[in-house]
């Protein structure tokens, strides 16, 4: 019965997938301890390294699967740069690069079963999206000087309300960081929630033909929510690198 | 006393994916009508679409945030 009110009757509760766990041993987790975030982390930069390691180590006029792979990436991620932040801003890509590999690679392996998702943990996104906002900041100031600030000073509204706008267009700056993390945490996290929710329904035996289904549905769209939130990160951070670059309104 | 109101928080908070999954629909469909009346301008606006989805559902997970903080934190 005790266990019972803890999991909510479920068999196993739908958020036990997140707790981080001690690869070795169940001593405290300390600052140093190797943890499966720590694996599954490590997997991912190995997966990012190999794909471009291997699809750039036999450059062939014909190119095998992992040098299309490869190349399709480069190309989806240098267009988006293109597209968003202008000429100057390819200078930056690299980093955005980085980031959009990183995060849609977590994701993916995050869908495999009995892994851990690493993007799933706000102390993962919030380091990406604060390293974008000090990094979008600091050079919107080197870039600009004191005329970064036109940000928040829109010059095209009538001069009555552009005080009022200006402590909106700051607060909304600040929040940027916040949004730009939860986004992408509590979509993984809520996905992978739900379908571990549909899981506990399967042992029911009644509905377990139908969750199974569920599952299997979820899963689907999982992988698409995968993929769709990296590109938004990457696509917002080539938002914030315009906003630097431009501040003009 | 206390958990049972939370959970009855978590559930109001629930409310809030459905508003937000009207705000995801509102930019979807609204993008669908003006790319069905210009097909050829639709392409160049597909990363739009996305920041607006994704801002739109962003204040969906925040619900989402506050009813797990209520069932597992509070």
């Amino acid at each position: 019965m005790a266990t019972e009110a803890e999991t909510g009757g479920l068999v196993f509760h739908p958020m036990d997938q997140f707790i981080v766990r001690p690869l070795f041993g169940d001593g405290p987790v300390g600052l140093f301890t190797l943890t499966n975030a720590t694996l599954w982390l490590a997997l991912t930069v190995l997966a990012v390294a190999a794909l471009m390691i291997v699809g750039t180590s036999r450059r062939a006029i014909i190119p095998s699967r992992s040098q299309s792979v490869g190349e399709l990436a480069y190309g989806f991620v240098y267009k988006m740069v293109e597209d968003v932040t202008g000429k100057d801003g390819v200078r930056y890509f690299p980093y955005i690069m980085t980031l959009f590999l990183f995060i849609v690679f977590a994701n993916f392996l995050a869908l495999i079963p009995m892994s851990f998702s690493t993007t799933s943990h706000f102390a993962v996104t919030v380091v990406l999206a604060m390293a974008v906002f000090l990094t979008v900041t600091i050079l919107g100031f080197v870039k600009n000087g004191a005329g970064f600030l036109g940000l928040f000073w829109v010059s095209s509204a009538p001069l009555a309300l552009r005080p009022v706008l200006a402590i909106i267009e700051i607060i909304s700056y600040f929040v940027r960081p916040v949004s730009h993390s939860i986004r992408l945490a509590g979509n993984i996290m809520a996905g992978h929630a739900v379908i571990k929710v549909f899981a506990g329904f399967a042992a029911i035996a009644v509905i377990s033909p139908l969750s199974i289904v569920a599952i299997t549905a979820m899963y689907g769209l999982e992988v698409l929510v995968a993929f769709i939130q990296a590109y938004v990160f990457t696509i917002l951070t080539c938002v914030y690198l315009k906003d630097a670059l431009h501040p003009h309104h | 006393m206390e958990g049972e109101l939370a959970h009855i928080g978590a559930g109001l908070a629930a409310i809030g994916s459905g508003a937000a999954a009207i705000g995801v629909g509102n930019v979807a469909g609204n993008f669908l009508a003006g790319a069905l009346r210009n097909p050829s301008a639709a392409a160049g606006q597909t990363a739009t679409l996305f920041i607006g989805i994704a801002f739109a559902e962003a204040l969906g997970i925040f619900s989402f945030l506050v009813a797990l903080l209520l069932m597992f934190a509070v």
